[in-house]
């Protein structure tokens, strides 16, 4: 069993309030990735299911037993530290013994687990070194080994692959992901990163300034975004926003343009919407019945694609293309639009329509 | 919070040697730095070779007149005359010495077995009204002790503790704590709290946590403080003067300045008790010479 909940957590340092009424539920044995920007609490909110972190109000309960009031090591829990914290003064041999050691287990087991972790994440001819001899990728790994070396109700992880290159980032998501499976054990994962969220995740929570914007699962939460916001967090490129209202049968610009209204739409005439349309939802180069026009603004060529910018009336689109496509800014074209995959909020509340039509 | 990878471990020695930039005209600027250090330097030390120097003169050159720089007999007799009383056994000054040495240590030690908790308290722990806390423990600093010594004699006379060590070791510590909370709490802040927050994690106790990870990494800072400590306690005057009053609970300071007074000065004497007496300050400052700017600053003191 490994399931960890959290109901209502409230801190504040100071003036800053860095979880307001955060509520979490994650279920055992899944991947459960908080995703939030720099500052949104996400650090708080695993220190805080660690133990380590006096809550102003909110409680955490761990395999269903309430655990508010228990010590860290009561929890039975593992954290692999945004900054690793691995001990200066020891080996990383003793670094990944230290919660063995902790447990009073007998040195063979030690021994035994050490060496198993070590040649799992390829770390054996660093046992005899000390942190400070280490690069940022082997105290990463070091750290994660530290973390895996008991089998704890749950692992909570912070940001454990931020400071790696990207080609390490990527291995290492794929090991994690593997190792996750392999053990069948609770991770909750912290990340600002919303690839690495999307691509590893069974379930994502969204954080944004110590309140849960949303959870469900990576599909669910790219598909379906609860709000403006998540829709311009989660998605790279990041989703174009229009402000526009409905009007009988159509979707009137705030710059002129007219678009058929998407048949789920319940909103009434009038009430100030923003049309949120992502890059590989519009086209440049398909003919269609919904159409904007625009003029062509730059190219952004990523290699396997290019990003067109299209300027419609005062705002830009980003648009998703085939990295072939050329064009001189100034030019006017016409942006297709899959109305099916649009996305509308509310544009004083921010929040998605309802889209039980669809 | 914000502790990155860098500064969470020890970062290693710097490895560039390039010797730093001759500035032009350097060498005319270097010969005026050194005259103006060695007078400097002349004028600094004087006293002190002029206090080594009477401590192995015979009492005859120590008058002499005009003053004997160099040709004269040199005789350690005066450090004999520190240790051992003129019919046999310990003088008074040896007594002194020892007091010293108990006081002085018993109290450092006092001073550092609470203190030093208390900084990692003060660093760690979201303690009420910290800031306010941690000027009033300062300001107990501000005063200097001629100040409290009397109603302090006062109270020792209730308590029975005038003319003991345990007085004297008692107000040094009560002295002292409050420089060890300070100093030693800018050491712990250098410690990232991560260590013991992993420790705990690990299955540690906050206690244990605190002995088995962070202690370690203090012993430096710990070592400098007690130095401090150790170094006021030794040297402090009034509160020993006025505190002890036989010789077998008298500390170094006052029993030195005891020698001075009455008709004849033994000045071969005086200067051969306070070489001994100088030498375990000296030596301490030499191992601490890094924290002693540092020092003055207290709680800004980064290693
Ligand atoms: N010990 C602390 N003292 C004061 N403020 C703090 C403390 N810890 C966190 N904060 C503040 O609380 C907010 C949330 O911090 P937190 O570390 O949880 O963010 P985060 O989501 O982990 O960000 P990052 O991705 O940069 O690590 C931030 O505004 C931060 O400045
Ligand atoms: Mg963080």
């Amino acid at each position: 069993m490994g399931t960890v909940a959290v109901y209502g957590l409230c801190k504040s340092f100071g003036k800053v309030q860095a979880m307001d009424g955060v509520t979490l539920d994650v279920p055992d044995g899944s991947f459960f990735v908080v995703l939030g920007p720099s500052g949104a609490g996400k650090t708080t909110t695993l220190r805080a299911i660690a133990g380590l972190e006096k809550l102003d109000a909110g409680s955490v309960r761990l395999d269903g037993t309430d655990a508010t009031g228990d010590t860290p090591a009561a929890r039975d829990l593992a954290m692999v530290f945004q900054n690793y914290a691995l001990y200066p003064r020891h080996t990383v041999y003793e670094n990944i013994a230290s919660p063995l050691r902790a447990r009073r287990r007998s040195s063979s087991e030690i021994a035994a687990a050490v060496e198993r972790m070590s040649t799992l994440l390829h770390i054996e001819p660093l046992l005899r070194r000390r942190p400070a001899q280490l690069s940022g990728g082997e105290m990463q790994r070091v750290a994660l080994a530290r973390a895996l070396v008991r089998r704890p109700r749950a692992f909570l992880m912070d940001e454990p692959l931020t400071n790696l290159d990207l080609k390490l980032r990527v291995e290492m998501r794929t090991e994690l992901t593997r190792i996750h499976r392999s053990l069948g054990a609770t991770f909750v994962y912290v990340t600002n990163d919303q690839v690495e969220a999307l691509s590893m995740a069974d379930q994502v929570a969204v954080l944004k300034e110590g309140k849960v914007q949303q959870v469900g699962t990576p599909a669910e939460v790219y598909e379906r975004p609860a709000n403006q916001w998540v829709a311009g967090f989660v998605g790279s490129p990041q989703i174009s926003l229009l402000a526009c209202h409905a009007e009988g049968d159509r979707l009137v610009g705030a710059d002129g343009w007219t678009l058929p209204r998407p048949r789920w739409t319940t909103a009434e005439d009038g009430r100030p919407l923003l049309l949120g349309l992502r890059a590989e939802d519009l086209s440049v180069e398909r003919r269609g019945n919904a159409s904007l026009p625009g003029e062509l603004y730059g190219l952004e060529p990523l290699g396997d694609r290019t990003v067109v910018d299209v300027r419609v009336g005062t705002e830009i689109l980003k648009v998703k293309a085939r990295p072939t496509v050329t064009g001189t800014p100034g030019e006017r074209l016409l942006v297709t639009v899959d109305l099916d995959r649009a996305h509308l909020f509310d544009a004083g509340t921010g929040l998605a329509l309802s889209e039980a039509g669809r | 919070m914000a502790v990155s990878a860098h500064e969470a471990v020890s970062p290693g020695p710097v490895r560039d040697h390039t010797p730093p930039a001759r500035r032009s005209g350097g060498r005319g600027r270097s010969v005026l730095e050194v005259a103006l250090l060695t007078v400097l330097a002349v004028v600094m030390l004087f006293p002190v070779l002029w206090m080594i120097e009477t401590s192995i003169k015979e009492n005859r050159d120590v008058y002499a007149i005009p003053a004997k720089f160099f040709d004269f007999k040199v005789t350690l007799d005066h450090f004999r005359d520190v240790f051992v009383a003129s019919g046999g056994g310990p003088s008074t000054l040896s007594v002194s010495f020892l007091n010293s040495v108990v006081v002085a240590g018993v109290s450092t030690v006092l001073a550092t077995v609470l203190g030093v908790p208390a900084a990692w308290a003060y660093s760690r722990f979201g303690v009420k009204a910290k800031k306010d806390q941690l000027f009033f423990i300062l300001s107990t600093r501000f005063m200097p002790p001629v100040v409290v010594v009397i109603p302090i004699f006062l109270m020792y006379r209730q308590a029975g503790l005038i003319n003991t060590q345990l007085g004297l070791i008692l107000i040094y510590a009560a002295f002292n704590v409050p420089f060890t909370i300070w100093m030693m709490k800018g050491f712990v802040d250098e410690v990232p709290p991560e260590y013991e927050d992993a420790a705990m994690l690990d299955g540690y106790t906050r206690l244990q946590a605190f002995r088995r990870y962070t202690l370690p990494l203090l012993l430096p800072g710990i070592a400098a403080t007690a130095v401090f400590a150790l170094i006021f306690s030794w040297n402090e005057f009034v509160f020993a003067i006025f505190l002890t009053s036989s010789d077998n609970v008298r500390t170094a300071p006052p029993a030195i300045a005891g020698l001075i007074g009455g008709t004849t000065v033994d000045w071969g004497l005086v200067a051969a008790a306070s070489v001994v007496f100088a030498l375990p300050v000296l030596v301490f400052a030499y191992l601490v010479r890094k924290h002693l700017v540092a020092g003055v600053t207290l709680g800004a003191v980064r290693r």
